[in-house]
C-alpha cells in the first residue's frame, strides 16, 4: 500500500559562490497522514542537512511555509502527500526575494507594502485609560475579523499575473487589508485618502481580475468581493477627484 | 571580521506580542527601538493563540460581578501559590486597561449582543440574558480555573488579530524590525548588558547590536520536548543567551505546563475555548469522566489538573487505542454547526485539514501535550533581569512570575500586553536615566568568540556528532521522564542521560558547509544551550520534592508549603560544569492571599506552619 514518493526540489544558495540553480531529487516512503512539513524535515534530518525551507506554526496559521507545490502556490504544512501524485515538485514562491532553496523573504515584502498602504488605524484621539471602551456591533467585529484572517503567506501575490510583472503592485492581500480599514469606524481616513494609497495601477487598477488570488488563498478569504467593492469605490472616488477643486497637498496629483 | 553594527536605545530580542508591546512604550516615549525575530514578526508564536485573553471587564452576563480582585484570586490559586503576588496584582489591575487600549488600536474584539443567548456547559444547554446597557461592549467566554467568564476573544483568532494590531502600531511608530536575525550571545561586562551578537539568518553573516537596554522576549522553550503544541522556533534562544552569562538565573525551570487538548498525532492545539464553550471530554466508552474526578469544575478545572486526570483515566484502561498510543475524545458536536464554524472556526479548519475529522459530526482525538513555559529569565516586578543592569525580560520568556506553577488559560496573551505595557514604562524610565558608554572591545571579543564557535562547527574541530540526533535524544528524554507525572528515579535517570547528551552536544560537527542561511548551523549554535536548559528543567524538578501545579511528583504527592513555598533559581555559573547551581528565594515578598485550597484538584497540603518531622 505504501507509496514511494519522489521529491524534486529547487536548490540554490545565493550566498554560496559555487551554487547554481538546479533540482535535487529525494525519495521517501510515505507514512499515514504525512504532510510536506514532516516530509521536508525528514529529508533535511536524514538526507541533506543543508536544505533551506521555512516553517513555524506547522498548523496553517502563521503563513511561513508558502511554496509552489506541483505548480500551484500553497501552504506546505497544510498539504498532505496523500493529496498529491508520487512525484512532487517543490519550488520557492516567485515575486519575493530568494533566501535559499524553498525559502523566500516575505517579511521584508509585507512590511514594505504594509508601510506603503499605511496599514494601521488612523485616529487622532488619545487613548483614555479611565474610560470604558467604545461600543461596536458584534456583527461588525466579526466582519472585520473575516478580512483580518489573512496570514500574509504570499500565495495570492505569487499567483498574480500583475504582481509577477510589476514589482510595485501591492497585490490582493493589500487591497483586502485596505477593505478591512474602510470597514472599521475607528479608522478616520476618508475615501479620498484611501484613494491616495490604492487608487492607482499599483493598487486596484492594476488588477486584471482573473481570480487566481482567491483560488489559492489558503484562508479562503473572499478576495474577489473585496477587489470588486474597492474597485467601484475607488473608480467613483477617481471621478469625484476629477471634478473637485484641487486643494489639499495630498490630492494635488489628480 | 566582516560584520555590521547597529546602535539603538532599546533592543528587543523577540518580536512577538511581548516584545512589540514593550517597544511601543519605548517608542512612544521618544526612544528608538530595534526588534529582532527569527521569523517575520507576524509569524511569531503569538499568532497561533486562539482562545483569548483574560481581563475582568465583567460585561457579559456570565461575567457579571467580576473585578480585578476576583481575577487576582483566580490567578494566585491557578499558580498553586507559586506566583509572585505583587506581579499578579499589577497584572489583574492593568488587564482591563490593556485590553481596551488594544481595542483603541484596532483590535476587533467580539462584543456583547443584548438579549437572550444560548450557552453550553458540561454538555448541557442553558440560557442567559445579556443586558441592554452592555450591548456593544467587549464580551468574554469561559476558560479553565476562572470564577467568572473573563476571557476576551476575537472568534478563535485572538493571538493573530492582536499581533497584527500591535505590529500595525509598531509600523506606524517607525519601529524597526530586523526579521530573520537570531541573537546568539549577550554582550556584557559582568555588570551591564550592552546588546548582543546576532546571526543574519538570510545571509549567515554576524552582526553586533549595541543598546542601552536589552529586552528578552523570545517566548517559551517548548521544543525541549518531543510532543508540544509550540511553534518550531520556540527553542529557548533567549533563555540560553541569558543563562550563558553565568549571572542571570533561570527561574522555576521545572514549571512546564501540559495542555489537555493537543490533537493526536500532530500535537496541534485545539483551544481551551472548546471546553470553555461547553465541549466535553469522553473516554473509550464515549462517557464523560471529568465530572466524576472534579465534580465542581469538571472539564473547566485548571490545565494541570485536567491533564493529570486524563493521563490517570488512560492509565485506568479507559483510553482509546490508536497506532499513536492511547488517547481520549473531545466532543464539541452539541455546540452545533453555526457555533463551530464561527466561534471555533480555526478548530473546524484544523480538524478537517490535519485530521480529516469534521468536528460538527465527529469526535476529536486528544491527549495532553507540552504547551507553556512558566519558568524563564528571572526578573523583578519592573521586568528587570536579576544579575545584569540594562537587561529586561517580558512575556513567556520571563519569570516575572505571575503564573507560578500553573498558568491559567487566557492569562498568557494577557500577560504579554499587560506586563509588556508595565515593563515598557519601566524600560522607558530606565532609558531616561541611562548613561551608557559602549565598550567596543567587549563587542569585538564577543563577536570573535562567536565567529570562532562557527568556524569550529564548520571545520568539525570538536567532533562530528550529528546535531539532529542530539536534539531527538534530548526531546525524548524530556518527554519520557520529565513529563506530566514525575518521580525521583525517572528524574535522576533524566539528569544522567542529559549529561551524557550534553557531552555529545559539545562535539557537534556540521555535515553541510554552513554557508548562508544554513539551517544546520543555526541549530548547532544553540544545541548545547538547549541541552543546558533541559538539564535545568530536569534537575530543578528532581530537587523539588513536592507537588505543586504542573509539577506532580508521584513520590511526593503533597503540596509542601512548609519547605517549598519558593522559587528555583538555576545559575550556570561554571561553564565547565554540566549541572547548574540551584538557589531558592521565597515565591512572593508580599502575601495578599495566604496559601489555601484551590477549590479543584484534590491535593494534600503540608501547611506553612506545619512542624518539621524528624
Ligand atoms: C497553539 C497555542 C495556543 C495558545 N492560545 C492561547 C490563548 O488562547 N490564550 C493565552 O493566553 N495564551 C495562549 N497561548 C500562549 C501564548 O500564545 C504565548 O504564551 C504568547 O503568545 C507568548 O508571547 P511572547 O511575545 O512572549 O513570545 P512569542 O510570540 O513566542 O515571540 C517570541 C519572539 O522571539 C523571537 N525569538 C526567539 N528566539 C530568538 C533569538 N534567539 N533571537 C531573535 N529572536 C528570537 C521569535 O522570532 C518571536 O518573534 C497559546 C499558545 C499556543 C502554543
Ligand atoms: S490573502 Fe490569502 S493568499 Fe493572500 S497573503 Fe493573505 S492568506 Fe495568503
Ligand atoms: S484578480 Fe487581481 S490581484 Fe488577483 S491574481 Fe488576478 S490580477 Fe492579481
Ligand atoms: S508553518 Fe505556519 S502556515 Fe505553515
Amino acid at each position: 500500500m505504501s507509496r514511494t514518493l519522489k521529491f524534486n526540489i529547487f536548490r540554490f544558495n545565493p550566498e554560496d559562490p559555487n551554487s547554481v540553480p538546479h533540482t535535487d531529487t529525494f525519495t521517501l516512503e510515505e507514512t499515514p497522514s504525512l504532510t510536506l512539513f514532516i516530509a521536508l524535515n525528514k529529508i533535511r534530518e536524514e538526507q541533506d542537512p543543508s536544505l533551506i525551507f521555512d516553517f513555524a506554526c506547522r498548523m496553517a496559521i502563521c503563513g511561513s511555509c508558502g511554496m509552489i507545490i506541483n505548480g500551484r502556490p500553497g501552504l506546505a504544512c497544510k498539504t498532505l502527500t496523500s493529496e498529491l501524485p508520487t512525484e512532487i515538485t517543490l519550488m520557492p514562491l516567485p515575486v519575493f526575494k530568494l533566501v535559499g532553496d524553498l525559502s523566500v523573504d516575505t517579511g521584508t515584502w509585507f512590511r514594505e507594502t504594509n508601510t506603503k498602504i499605511e496599514s494601521w488605524i488612523h485616529n487622532d484621539q488619545d487613548f483614555d485609560a479611565q474610560a470604558i471602551e467604545e461600543r461596536m456591533e458584534n456583527d461588525l467585529a466579526n466582519a472585520i475579523f473575516e478580512l483580518e484572517r489573512c496570514i500574509e503567506c504570499g500565495c495570492c501575490v505569487a499567483s498574480c499575473g500583475t504582481a509577477n510583472m510589476r514589482p510595485d503592485f501591492v497585490g490582493a492581500f493589500a487591497l483586502n487589508r485596505i477593505a478591512r480599514f474602510i470597514m472599521d469606524p475607528r479608522d478616520q481616513r476618508t475615501n479620498s485618502e484611501y484613494f491616495e494609497v490604492v487608487g492607482n495601477d499599483q493598487g486596484v487598477f492594476g488588477c486584471m481580475g482573473l481570480l487566481a488570488c482567491e483560488d489559492v488563498c489558503p484562508r479562503e478569504i473572499p478576495l474577489q468581493d473585496q477587489l470588486g467593492i474597492l474597485r467601484r469605490k475607488m473608480a467613483f472616488q477617481g471621478l469625484k477627484n476629477l471634478f473637485k477643486p484641487k486643494v489639499t497637498g495630498r490630492e494635488r496629483r489628480f | 571580521m566582516e560584520h555590521e553594527t547597529f546602535y539603538t536605545d532599546l533592543l528587543c530580542v523577540g518580536a512577538g506580542l511581548a516584545g512589540e508591546r514593550v517597544a511601543i512604550e519605548a517608542a512612544a516615549a521618544g526612544f528608538d527601538a530595534i526588534l529582532l525575530s527569527l521569523v517575520p514578526a507576524r509569524r511569531s508564536h503569538s499568532c497561533a493563540a486562539e482562545g483569548g485573553m483574560q481581563a475582568a471587564l465583567g460585561n457579559c452576563a456570565m461575567g457579571e460581578g467580576d473585578s480585578p480582585d476576583v481575577h487576582f484570586a483566580d490567578t494566585v490559586k491557578g499558580s498553586d501559590w507559586g506566583c509572585d503576588q505583587e506581579c499578579a496584582r499589577i497584572f489583574a489591575d492593568t488587564a482591563p486597561i490593556a485590553v481596551r487600549e488594544a481595542a483603541h488600536w484596532g483590535m476587533p474584539w467580539n462584543r456583547v449582543v443584548a438579549g437572550k443567548a444560548k450557552y453550553w456547559k458540561g454538555g448541557e444547554e442553558f440560557e442567559a440574558e445579556e443586558k441592554k446597557e452592555k450591548h456593544g461592549l467587549i464580551t468574554a467566554r469561559a476558560f479553565g480555573g476562572t470564577a467568572k467568564w473573563r476571557t476576551c476573544y476575537t472568534a478563535d483568532g485572538t493571538g493573530h488579530t492582536l499581533l497584527y494590531t500591535l505590529d500595525n502600531k509598531i509600523t506606524s511608530l517607525g519601529v524597526h524590525v530586523h526579521d530573520r536575525v537570531e541573537a546568539i550571545s549577550l554582550i556584557h561586562d559582568g555588570e551591564n548588558c550592552m546588546g548582543c551578537v546576532a546571526r543574519d539568518l538570510k545571509t549567515g553573516k554576524l552582526r553586533v547590536y549595541l543598546a542601552k537596554a536589552t529586552l528578552i522576549a523570545t517566548g517559551g522553550y517548548g521544543r525541549l520536548y518531543s510532543e508540544t503544541t509550540n511553534t518550531v522556533i520556540n527553542e529557548g534562544g533567549g533563555h540560553i543567551i541569558a543563562l550563558d552569562t553565568g549571572l542571570v538565573p533561570f527561574g522555576n525551570p521545572e514549571a512546564v505546563q501540559f495542555h489537555p487538548t493537543g490533537v493526536v498525532p500532530t500535537n496541534i492545539l485545539v483551544t481551551e475555548g472548546c471546553r470553555g464553550d461547553g465541549g466535553t471530554l469522553l473516554d473509550v466508552d464515549e462517557k464523560r469522566f471529568m465530572d466524576k474526578y472534579e465534580p465542581a469544575k469538571a472539564e473547566l478545572a485548571s490545565r494541570d489538573v485536567v491533564s493529570r486526570w486524563m493521563m490517570y483515566h488512560i492509565a485506568q484502561g479507559k483510553g482509546v487505542p490508536s497506532p499513536y498510543g492511547d488517547h481520549l475524545w473531545l466532543d464539541i458536536r452539541h455546540l452545533g454547526e453555526k457555533h463551530i464554524t464561527t466561534k471555533l472556526r480555526e478548530v473546524y479548519d484544523l480538524c478537517r485539514h490535519f485530521l480529516g475529522v469534521n468536528p460538527i459530526t465527529q469526535l476529536i482525538p486528544v491527549r495532553p501535550a507540552q504547551h507553556y513555559s512558566m519558568g524563564g529569565v528571572r526578573t523583578n516586578s519592573d521586568g528587570a533581569a536579576y544579575g545584569l543592569k540594562g537587561l529586561f525580560s517580558a512575556g513567556e520568556s520571563s519569570c516575572w512570575d505571575m503564573h507560578g506553577f500553573n498558568r491559567l488559560g487566557g492569562n498568557s496573551l494577557a500577560e504579554t500586553i499587560v506586563a509588556g505595557r508595565h515593563v515598557g514604562i519601566k524600560v522607558a524610565e530606565f532609558l531616561k536615566g541611562a548613561e551608557v558608554t559602549f565598550k567596543t572591545e567587549l563587542a569585538t571579543q564577543a563577536l570573535a568568540a562567536d565567529a570562532e564557535r562557527i568556524e569550529r562547527l564548520v571545520r568539525g574541530a570538536d567532533g562530528n556528532e550529528n546535531v539532529y540526533a542530539i536534539k531527538d535524544a534530548m526531546q525524548q528524554v524530556m518527554m519520557d521522564k520529565v513529563g506530566i507525572f514525575r518521580n525521583g528515579d525517572d528524574l535522576q535517570a533524566a539528569v544522567d542521560t542529559l549529561r551524557e547528551i550534553y557531552a555529545k552536544a559539545l562535539k557537534i560537527g556540521l555535515k553541510s558547509n554552513g554557508i548562508g542561511a544554513n539551517p544546520e548551523l543555526a541549530l548547532a549554535l544553540k544545541m548545547p544551550g538547549m541541552v543546558r536548559l533541559a538539564i535545568c528543567v530536569a534537575y530543578g524538578a528532581q530537587m523539588r520534592t513536592e507537588s505543586r501545579g504542573c509539577h506532580a511528583r508521584d513520590d511526593y504527592p503533597a503540596r509542601n508549603d512548609r519547605d517549598w513555598l519558593n522559587r528555583t533559581l538555576a545559575y550556570w555559573t561554571d561553564l565547565e560544569a554540566d549541572l547548574p547551581e540551584l538557589k531558592y528565594e521565597p515565591s512572593t515578598q508580599v502575601m495578599y492571599l495566604p496559601p489555601g485550597d484551590r477549590g479543584y484538584g484534590k491535593t494534600e497540603i503540608i501547611p506553612m506552619d506545619a512542624p518539621k518531622e524528624d
